[in-house]
């Protein structure tokens, strides 16, 4: 556990060197924890794998006192119990069609396709942070079986919904961008809409089990190809 | 609907409010204006509340044509700004009158006017915020710049008081700035010479500079590390990638990275930062934090305790 200066206004959490579901937990808790000690002097803050920074007001109060809150929320994240994040669901149509690289994949890791999916789907994963874009949640562990290096050349355009893997983490793009990760299927469920509230289905520390879905399933779902 | 017309947008012309903040666990940047203290005094000259919308324009060339009876204050980079072809001046508040056509060239002095007009424009918040971030689509009209042919819904105003900034008060753009920095996030990583090396280089703005990051060139600086885990990056922070090329992260910054960070420039001086060009220098001077606190503060002391002056043209 170390605590740093980020900014003038700001102070980074350091929980551990590497992450972990019991780690990002530990971010969560810390996260909620401050969140009540600071009340209005908190302007923002950002979970990420195994830091939290925090961003606060230096017009109505100071760096000490915000300290003070994180000792605090610090000192009493031992005695609480390890709460797990809300489990959610995400369907997933897993296809040649859907997923551009995922009989390259499937080759690579001298699996069948079937295999691959099912390695995916078995999985129970956790969102380690949020980023990138609005709404892009990294999601893991992937399985080592079947992660799988970002491509040499990133694609100019990859459509929402696509479900991707890079190396040992997994997410589904919240919007259509450029990116380099590797496509395995399309997941019907928005990401991120502005316009609903909650705008994410997830948020940091939840945990996301992929559900694989069918054809029909997917474009019954609002899914498009 | 009394509202201004865009005849021509120019480069860059962004909506702004002071930014979206609260919203970063959803990936959402803060946007807002990168000089924040000439926004600050555009919608001070209109009597406006700080939060209030206004346009961010950046280098030039926007046109606006008025269809209302109001007031507007033009801050920031001096862009040779005429009304109806009379030149006029800037830190000040003027009188617009229904068809009246405003006009910017290109910046001479500085790189981003603000332009507030009373009472704000009226645009609907996403998220809390009127800020427009392009890569995210979020903010303004359709999370897009100004295009032609957009309307900027206001208010129609009258008897607002003409103020003008004291000359003494009003910013010179010049071509060299000091940027006071607070150590921070992997400092320790970076070794003595190497932090020597960074406050006694001098550096100079590359061509590869926008809303999200300001990158500089000149002397490398290395970490001991190569990348870190993703972690939350703060407004102004100094990120060094492999290259040893700091790059100062602004108000569209993704909200995480993973490059090791020096420390972090204070916001004051991210806005003088703001007006600078490609090929303009800076230099790096590292301050305390309670020193960047007693700053900001002094700040906001010495902006209260400047009398505007009323003028009746």
């Amino acid at each position: 556990m170390k605590i740093e200066i980020a900014g003038e206004n700001s102070i980074i959490v350091y929980f551990a060197e590497q992450t972990s579901p019991q780690v990002s937990a530990q971010v969560q808790q810390t996260m909620h924890s401050v969140e009540a000690l600071l009340g209005e002097h908190l302007i923002d803050m950002v979970p990420s794998y195994a830091s939290l920074l925090v961003i606060y007001n230096p017009y109505t109060t100071d760096h000490y006192f915000v300290r003070r809150c994180i000792d605090k929320s610090l000192s009493e994240l031992q005695a609480l119990t390890q709460k797990e994040g809300n489990l959610i669901e995400l369907p997933a149509y897993y296809s040649t069609e859907s997923g551009p690289d995922l009989e390259q994949l499937a080759t690579n890791a001298n699996l069948s396709v079937a295999e691959v999916i099912s390695i995916h789907t078995q999985m129970e994963y956790r969102v380690y942070a949020i980023g990138f874009a609005p709404g892009f949640a990294y999601l893991g562990e992937v399985d080592p079986r079947i992660a799988a290096p970002r491509l040499s050349t990133p694609r100019l355009k990859v459509p929402r919904g696509a479900v991707a893997i890079a190396d040992r983490q997994t997410a589904v793009y919240p919007a259509q961008s450029p990116g380099g990760w590797n496509l395995i299927g399309l997941c019907p469920t928005r990401m991120f809409n502005p316009q609903a509230l909650p705008s994410m289905p997830v948020q940091v520390g939840d945990r996301v089990k992929f559900v694989a879905i069918q054809r029909t399933e997917f474009l019954a779902l609002g899914g498009e190809l | 609907m009394s509202a201004f017309k865009v005849i021509q947008p120019g480069l860059l012309t962004l909506i702004q409010d002071r930014g979206r903040f609260g919203q970063h666990r959803l990936g959402l940047t803060n946007g807002g204006p990168l000089d924040s203290h000439a926004f600050d005094w555009a919608n001070k000259l209109c009597g406006n509340e700080s939060n209030a919308s206004a346009l961010e324009i950046s280098i030039g060339g926007l046109v606006l044509e008025a269809q209302t009876d109001t007031y507007i204050a033009i801050t920031g980079a001096d862009m040779k700004v005429t009304i109806n072809n009379s030149a006029i001046e800037l830190w000040q508040t003027i009188k617009i009158n229904s068809g009246d056509k405003i006009n910017f060239a290109f910046a001479t002095s500085g790189a981003r006017a603000y332009l507030a007009v009373a009472d704000g424009f009226k645009i609907a918040e996403s998220f809390t915020s009127t800020a427009t971030v392009t890569r995210e689509a979020i903010g303004g009209i359709d999370g897009s710049k100004l295009q032609a042919q957009d309307l900027l819904p206001c208010t129609p105003t009258l008897g607002r008081s003409l103020l003008s900034l004291p000359e003494q008060e009003i910013p010179n753009y010049s071509l060299a700035v000091t940027l006071r920095v607070i150590l921070g996030y992997q400092q320790d990583t970076f070794d003595a010479v190497q932090q020597r090396l960074f406050f006694s280089s001098q550096y100079q703005l590359s061509d590869k500079v926008d809303r999200m990051g300001f990158r500089l060139q000149g002397q490398s600086i290395q970490s001991s590390i190569e990348g870190i885990l993703s972690e939350g990056i703060c407004h102004g922070a100094i990120q060094i990638p492999a290259d040893g090329q700091p790059i100062i992260l602004m108000n569209d910054r993704q909200t995480i990275g993973g490059y090791p960070k020096i420390g972090s420039v204070i916001a004051q001086d991210t806005a003088k930062l703001a007006q600078l060009m490609p090929g303009a220098y800076v230099k790096f001077e590292e301050i305390s934090l309670e020193k960047a606190h007693n700053i900001n503060h002094l700040k906001i002391v010495r902006d209260q305790s400047i009398k505007l002056i009323e003028h009746h043209s």
